[in-house]
């Protein structure tokens, strides 16, 4: 008798809140240093999802390097969206069906709500004078930053230096890749992810400068006042795009679509584009970006379009094994 | 008269057949499977590519790399583990108990916290790392660091497989070998050393395996210079993060065939110990 009942009430329980919790429960499939940045975002878009619905949801966050994130989908964790901080691990999830082909143009800004570049942090004043990439080139200047073949962040510290040097020497590859590879041979640790890059300069005050995203920087320097690290922003860098997805597999399977594609628009908004800029972010939103205009200095932007010719060509000729950052990389 | 009672014993574990049954299954399921899949994964690629990849200048430096790395870590342990073991079984001293439990730490910490810790502690600013660096010695980011990770992760491997064999010893064979002269060394040799020997190889060699395959705390510690400090491992893992499972499988699988090889001379090593044992008068 109290078998039938519980059994009675355990396929209720299943039945009647399976499509219900599918509606209004959504995981969030993110890189490795965006925990806090959506700590923060999360609560606000759940109120904004309560005034406009009435409904609850809840937002599960999974965090990682983005592409054993985008590895982790492949393989079956039921991400409805994805934000990432590299363009091509999303574009391995659209190679096998997961998110739309043309995922760059279902939002503005290439998808990117909101975007950082490579930038440096100095010890406190700054003792070795750096201000641009050719310092990090020098005999005495040790750079930090993590392994670029195990970490996205590093991936773009690599093609900036690149486009750095294309742009000194007029386009000339051979310069480039002689520079990049005198930086690389200045590095004394590869780790293998931004956090712990960070630990080694910080922690183990390896180095002279840590390469990592502008919005990394401004965080460390506040996480670690003490030591009075300053940001320094170079003359030129590179575009980061930090770009969104809804997997529409999943999401359709789940029956998210309808707050998946809510959820990346209304990163868009003034008040998750506030929040971002809080988070040192460079946000899209004019009215935003104009208001921390004071916090992020002018720098000449190159993009990996107009420079390498798209990611599928950098994949390529520079990230694929044996390619030209192998090459740097190995004969450091 | 009454019936005979049965002449076997009743086993506590329900019938043969089904015992095991479930034992084949599970290691069907959590170990042969998991092996199979990473085998094919790496036939598909085809005989001549396989050898390339492995053959690869960096692939054999990674491969050189873990492999000294796990071999000081194990001579290491061989001799540091046996003397844990030692001092175990034959004193009695306060604190024994905590001393006993501690063994254990490097199996129940995660990897990767043993790796951050053992990089505070040895880099250059570091409580141990200060001093060292102060006399020329580097640890981290270095070969030492890396078998420094692995000697830490494999320790209680020996001094598990040593300590009950030592403790079931007779010491009255120590004594016995005493009362007929025998000098101390003597007595280790000719006494101690056959009865642990294949428990103290078993051991040695599992810590050996173990440290090929260790990758949370070496990482770290490592600095991961490509033909410098790069072990298999992070290799391995490097392909896969290229989407190159095939590579990651080759390396993965020499890892594997190299574990393979040790256990089973181990296993060899130690069925000729025991024949030796038992032939002897």
């Amino acid at each position: 008798m109290i078998t039938s009942k519980l059994r009675l009430a355990a396929l209720a329980l299943l039945l009647g809140s399976t499509p219900a919790l599918a509606q209004d429960k959504i995981l969030n499939v993110s890189y490795d240093i965006a925990r806090e940045l959506f700590e923060a975002l999360n609560p606000e878009f759940q109120t904004h999802w309560k005034d406009k619905t009435g409904r609850e949801v809840s937002i599960d966050q999974s965090h990682g390097g983005s592409s054993k994130q985008a590895r982790a989908i492949l393989e079956g964790l039921p991400a409805d969206v994805v934000t990432f901080n590299q363009e091509t691990d999303i574009d391995v999830l659209a190679k096998n069906g997961m998110v739309a082909e043309n995922w760059r143009e279902a939002l503005p800004n290439g998808a990117s709500p909101y975007y950082s570049m490579p930038a440096f942090l100095v010890r406190e004043g700054n003792p070795k004078g750096i201000k641009d990439w050719s310092d990090l080139a020098r005999d005495d200047v040790q750079p930090i930053f993590p392994n670029p073949k195990t970490s996205g962040n590093a991936r773009y510290t690599y093609l900036a230096a690149y486009a750095y040097a294309l742009q000194e020497n007029g386009g000339d590859h051979d310069k480039a890749q002689e520079f990049v590879g005198k930086i690389f041979a200045n590095v004394p640790v590869f780790d293998t992810g931004g956090r712990a890059a960070t630990q080694t300069f910080a922690e183990r005050s390896m180095g002279d400068v840590l390469v990592t995203f502008e919005a990394e920087t401004r965080g460390i320097a506040k996480q670690y006042a003490d030591q009075g690290f300053e940001a320094v922003t170079p003359s030129t860098s590179l575009f980061a795009a930090f770009p969104v997805a809804v997997v529409t597999e999943n999401a359709e399977k789940n029956g998210s679509l309808e707050i998946s594609t809510e959820y990346l628009n209304w990163l868009y908004s003034p008040e998750a584009q506030e929040t971002l800029a809080e988070h040192n972010y460079r946000t899209t939103d004019p009215d935003v970006t104009a208001k921390h205009a004071a916090d992020f200095p002018e720098v000449k932007l190159l993009t990996v379009d107009d420079v390498f010719g798209g990611w599928d060509k950098v994949q390529a000729e520079h990230l694929a094994e044996g390619g030209i950052l192998d090459k740097v990389f190995v004969n450091r | 008269m009454t019936a005979a009672a049965p002449i076997r014993a009743k086993r506590v574990l329900p019938g043969f057949s089904l015992s095991l049954g479930t034992t084949l299954l599970y290691v069907a399921l959590i170990i042969l499977i998991p092996v199979i899949a990473l085998i094919l994964k790496g036939a598909q690629i085809g005989p001549s590519q396989f050898w390339s990849i492995v053959t690869s200048p960096r692939t054999l430096s990674a491969l050189r790399v873990t492999v000294t790395a796990a071999a000081l870590a194990t001579l290491f342990n061989a001799f540091y583990g046996l003397l844990m073991a030692w001092v175990l079984t034959r004193y009695d001293f306060p604190g024994k108990r905590i001393l006993d439990a501690l063994m254990d730490v490097p199996f129940a910490l995660p990897t990767a916290v043993a790796g951050i810790s053992l990089t505070a502690l040895y880099s250059a600013n570091g409580w141990f790392g200060a001093p060292l660096s102060g006399t020329g010695v580097e640890i981290v980011y270095t070969l030492a660091g890396v078998t420094l990770a692995m000697a830490f992760t494999s320790t209680p491997f020996v001094v598990r497989a040593i300590q009950p064999v030592l403790e079931d010893l007779d010491p009255t064979l120590e004594q016995a070998a005493m009362t007929l002269g025998a000098r101390p060394f003597a007595i280790f040799r000719r006494v101690v050393l056959p009865a642990i020997l294949p428990a103290w190889l078993a051991g040695s060699t599992v810590a050996f395996a173990r440290s090929l395959g260790e990758f949370g705390a070496v990482v770290f510690i490592a600095g991961n210079l490509p033909f410098k400090t790069e072990i298999a491992a992070l290799l391995a893992y490097i392909r896969l993060e290229e989407y190159d499972y095939q590579g990651a499988a080759a390396i993965a699988l020499v890892l594997l065939g190299f574990a393979l090889i040790l256990l089973i001379l181990s296993n060899w090593l130690q069925f000729r110990a025991a024949r030796h044992l038992e032939a002897r008068p």
